[in-house]
């Protein structure tokens, strides 16, 4: 498995660096691309961009304190009905409100949610986080005259800022730069702070860091509610952008994805499912155009990484760079 | 009023759904209780028993030459998968074998969605098992009647075996300590496909007998997955006691559940299995298998 910082170790450095000089590059292209692209593809950047900060959330959880949940549609989903409820219900598409909203009550329900299910581990947390997750589905799919049932929220507008601004599809596209960005410092900040080598630790040798004295399950329900909240902002704007919120969006099947775009993408580092998130949705939405059996494609290429691939295409990308740096050498 | 009838009709139909849902958790508890591998793609082989069961009976016009041939089948893909899938995967983290399971239920999955299209198809009861009898006033379908004798009879050649033969002590032996049982002589790898093999079996005869019940369409497989997964959880993850009781409560409350308040059934569900949680995080009961 690849680790994102090796304090001490030469070889591991540069690609970190590296790492940070390709999202740096990614950042600059993706805020010029609007002003050569067709609509379309801003709507598919913007797509990807929110399923990327849902994944980079997932991928901090699985990279660091190595907890694999297999529920994290929970939060995703929570937030986009929060923001949901928020706009059509109370009609206020404040983007203040509608974030805040989201934000606060995908935290509330990662705190109850982790607080059950990080009473067990390894494969024990996963099929309770999942098994949690779709209690909440069933909440959003049953509480109709809230959530809208099996049809959905439907008509949630751009947000607005007080009146004065409301967003389009260009300036959202801006607005998810900006948050997709934010998040990945965000997150690059925590691991890199003295409480993200806890969660290192916790994620390599769980026994031992509380040997040595650290209160693990605190640190691992505080990664676990940090991680939820990113997600539910990524729910908030995937409501605002579809206009719809259903229960698909809170049901397993998108656990499963954004687990998928983890492990392709490279858990371990933060680039990685970001990648990750690009790559599965071109197997997924981008292959449905031309062929039906996009699923069996995505199950296929899931395998291989599994198989031949674990630390993902960051892991491929930081062994060629490792095996270019030995050959032109110190 | 609720008549005593309909109740003891709800009864015995929850439990016939009961026993085809303990039939599943079994095969998924003594996989993860053996292999230490939660097989995610177990309702993949519940569902492809059901289609292939429904191709059979066309095929060869009795109902238990399918059921046979249908499980046949089934267990040999599955010794295909543990022998060409998960055996390499043997001396890695137990989650790579976990990730490649649910992999292949995602390809299963599509898979059958390709050969039998997403439409519900049913399974015909045959002839002997069709109409319904009275007990104690209650009308009860034949086939009901059937699934549970059958549910019964296998849950009990089960625990036989593993209690009470030869071949269950090895099984139990390698689930508790399996470097020391390989110590001690008994081929590993045999066992494992073994025991995979059979509990996929379990979920393919299963999914056959289901299929006049339920009904087969891709999405079966992973809807009937999340409900074992909920058995093993609250029942205690490898105990084979608890997977049985469990099996029968879950069965029961849907069945009520979905006669009486239907908007609560899946609720209640999940509710019984946060209060688990919270309680008694390691399940109702203790492990027995592992």
């Amino acid at each position: 498995m690849v680790e994102a910082t090796k304090p001490g170790e030469k070889a591991g450095r540069f690609p970190v660096r590296a790492g940070t000089l390709a999202v740096l590059g990614a950042l600059g292209a993706l805020a010029v691309y609007p002003f050569f692209g067709t609509t379309y593809m801003i709507g598919v950047l913007t797509e990807i961009m929110i399923l990327a900060i849902f994944a980079l959330s997932l991928g901090f959880l699985m990279g660091y304190p190595k907890l694999i949940s297999l529920g994290h549609a929970a939060f995703f989903g929570g937030g986009a009905y929060a923001a949901g409820i928020v706009a059509v219900r109370l009609e206020a598409a404040n983007l203040f409100l509608t974030l805040v909203c989201a934000l606060v009550f995908a935290t509330l329900l990662a705190v109850l949610i982790g607080v059950l299910s990080l009473r067990n581990t390894g494969i024990y947390f996963l099929m309770i986080t999942l098994a949690l997750a779709q209690l909440v589905y069933v909440v959003a799919e049953q509480w109709t005259w809230l959530t809208g049932g099996t049809d959905g929220l439907v008509g949630i507008p751009y947000p607005e800022l007080f009146g004065f601004f409301s967003f389009d599809r260009f300036s959202f596209y801006y607005l998810v730069l900006l948050l997709a960005g934010g998040a990945y410092f965000l997150l690059r900040l925590v691991t890199r702070s003295p409480f993200g080598h806890v969660l290192l630790g916790i994620g390599s040798n769980e026994r031992r860091m509380r040997a040595i004295g650290y209160g693990t399950r605190v640190y691992k329900l505080a990664a676990f509610v940090l991680s939820g909240a990113v997600a539910g902002v990524a729910g908030a704007l995937w409501a605002h952008y579809n206009g719809i919120v259903a229960p698909v969006d809170v049901n397993w099947p998108l656990s499963a994805t954004a687990l998928i775009m983890v492990i392709v993408g490279g858990a371990g580092t933060l680039v990685g499912p970001m990648l990750g998130a690009a790559v599965v949705w071109f197997l997924d939405t981008g292959l449905s155009s031309y062929t039906e059996r996009s699923t069996m494609i995505m199950g296929a290429v899931f395998i291989l990484f599994v198989f031949f691939a674990r630390g993902g295409i960051a892991g491929i990308a930081r062994s060629l760079w490792e095996r270019f740096y030995a050959r032109t050498g110190t | 009023m609720i008549s005593f009838e309909a109740l003891l009709t709800h009864l015995l139909n929850g439990l016939a759904y009961g026993l085809l849902l303990f039939l599943l958790a079994a095969g998924l508890s003594l996989i993860f209780g053996m292999m230490d591998v939660i097989n995610l793609s177990h309702g993949s082989f519940f569902m492809i028993g059901g289609f292939i069961g429904i191709g059979l009976v066309g095929v060869l016009e009795s109902f238990w030459l399918a059921l046979l041939a249908t499980v046949l089948i089934v267990a040999l893909l599955g010794l295909v998968v543990e022998v060409a899938l998960l055996r390499p995967l043997y001396y890695r983290s137990h989650l790579d074998q976990i990730l490649l399971t649910f992999g292949l239920a995602l390809i299963l999955e599509d898979g059958a969605e390709w050969i039998w299209g997403t439409r519900i198809q049913s399974l015909r009861v045959p002839e002997a098992l069709t109409g319904s009898v009275e007990i104690f006033g209650a009308v009860v379908p034949v086939y009901r009647l059937a699934v549970l004798a059958a549910g019964v009879l296998l849950g009990a050649a089960l625990w036989y075996v593993l209690e009470r033969t030869r071949l269950g002590s090895i099984i139990r032996a390698g689930v508790a300590d399996r470097e020391m049982t390989a110590a001690l002589g008994f081929n590993i790898p045999v066992i494992f496909a073994g025991v995979f093999v059979f509990g996929v079996a379990l979920a393919a005869f299963a999914g056959f007998m289901a299929a006049p019940i339920l009904g087969v369409y891709p999405g079966l497989d992973f809807q009937v997955l999340i409900l074992a997964l909920i058995i093993v959880v609250i029942g205690g993850l490898g105990s084979l006691t608890g997977a049985f009781w469990v099996s029968l409560l879950i069965g029961v409350t849907q069945s009520f559940g979905q006669a009486y308040f239907p908007a609560a059934a899946a609720f209640i569900l999940y509710l019984i299995m946060a209060a688990v949680l919270l309680l008694r995080p390691e399940g109702l009961f203790k492990r027995r298998y592992a």
